[in-house]
């Protein structure tokens, strides 16, 4: 019988192929990240059956569980506006550096008699600072008119007025301090917004289940 | 001038992508893990509307036989009744429950959706009355009861729902009630 000749096959695997696999999902990766913004507080937020997801644009008003009150919004150019607009109009005088500095950080929690100071620290430093920073005041003996959140929230709704607010409170945090912030939205006529909430599931038989099974969509 | 010189044909041009791969994949997984896949979920809710110039004749009224008050109060507690309480002749009969998936306040709400409908039904309503409950935070509840709460109006289809300020009565209420219950 006349011996099969198995042909001698190379080990060697072609790459290429698997290289561009590689490739193209690790661009889809890249692109698709969003570096997390960093967090001035770490916030528990509370569950809620909404599956909406939240605006793309939006202000955010991060609460403490003690209260302190954070302000920070992500599109750069309106950061630009409204840090010259209070540099201005509160005289702080800010220089070249405090406004970059502003332009890139986080959020802010200071009243505007620290934000000078606050800007001129280096990056990790405010970092480290917003563990302890006072918040925003959103004194309400005065009036809302006047309290520097409404302030903060008047100037960024001039630059861009269809910019949704979003309210990262705490789960532990007392309503009163919640309720400031509501207030405060309600002088400026704002009425609707946003609280970030976590996912949790709808509760079996509930009437929400069955308007979500007879294809309504959730409001 | 030195020249370049190739040598011979044999010279395999293959190179081998073997690293690139593995610095690829490295690179993907670092890419998953950081990627924050799930976007977190917003709740939209819409107050009151709010204006010290509106005329007393704009307000919207709201019958007793429709209305629902839920009181929020310290350690999650829920305090409810039927009705809006303004009555001082006679005072509404507090309940007290929690955030419970059943004997919570959700039964509580479908009980009165429920009497609401039948009312409607039997003509003691008209067609277009809705149940209309409103949410009274006191200072020691916290956010997760006033999500928590919001999240029930969604859950039981509620059509009409207010967060408004709590009452002095409205604490009187809850502290009567803590009183009888021994507290």
């Amino acid at each position: 019988m006349p011996k099969a000749k198995m042909p001698r096959k190379s080990t060697h695997v072609d790459m290429t192929a698997m290289c561009d696999v590689a490739f193209l999902l690790l661009t889809f990766f890249i692109l698709a990240t969003k570096i997390k913004p960093t967090e001035p507080v770490e916030v528990r937020t509370p569950a809620s059956t909404s599956t909406t997801p939240i605006p793309d644009d939006f202000m955010l008003l991060t609460v403490s569980k003690e209260g302190r009150v954070f302000f920070s919004i992500d599109n750069l150019n309106v950061r630009e506006q409204i840090i010259n607009e209070i540099s201005s109009s509160k005289g702080l005088n800010l220089n070249e550096k405090q406004i970059q500095a502003f332009k890139e950080g986080g959020s802010i929690g200071v009243p505007f008699n620290m934000l000078p100071s606050y800007l001129a620290l280096p990056f990790p430093d405010r970092a480290k600072y917003d563990k302890t920073a006072p918040g925003i005041p959103t004194d309400t003996t005065a009036s809302f008119d006047s309290n520097e959140l409404a302030y903060w929230i008047r100037t960024t709704r001039l630059s861009n007025p269809n910019l949704r607010i979003a309210i990262k409170a705490d789960g532990e945090a007392a309503y009163p301090h919640v309720q400031k912030i509501i207030a405060t939205l309600g002088h400026q006529q704002v009425f609707r917004f946003n609280f970030i909430t976590e996912g949790k599931g709808v509760p079996k038989g509930s009437a929400l289940e069955q308007e979500l099974s007879a294809g309504k969509t959730q409001q | 001038m030195a020249e370049m010189e190739v040598k011979g044909g044999k010279g395999s041009p293959r190179v081998d992508l073997t690293p690139m791969v593995d610095l690829g994949f490295l690179l993907i997984t670092f890419f998953m893990f950081t990627t924050t896949m799930s976007k977190p979920k917003a709740m939209q809710i819409q107050m009151p509307f709010k204006d010290d110039k509106m005329e007393e004749k704009d307000k919207s009224k709201v019958k007793e036989s429709t209305a629902m008050t839920i009181l929020l109060s310290k350690d999650h507690r829920v305090y409810y009744y039927y009705g809006m309480g303004t009555d001082p002749t006679n005072p509404p009969k507090l309940e007290v429950t929690g955030f419970k998936d059943q004997g919570g306040i959700r039964d509580a709400i479908i009980a009165k959706k429920k009497e609401v409908q039948s009312l409607v039904a039997s003509g003691a309503l008209a067609p277009d009355d809705k149940i209309t409950i409103m949410i009274k935070p006191a200072e020691n509840s916290t956010t997760d009861d006033l999500i928590d709460v919001l999240d029930e109006m969604t859950i039981n289809a509620v059509p009409i729902y207010a967060v408004v300020d709590i009452t002095p009565v409205d604490l009187e209420f809850i502290e009567a009630t803590e009183n009888a219950n021994g507290e």
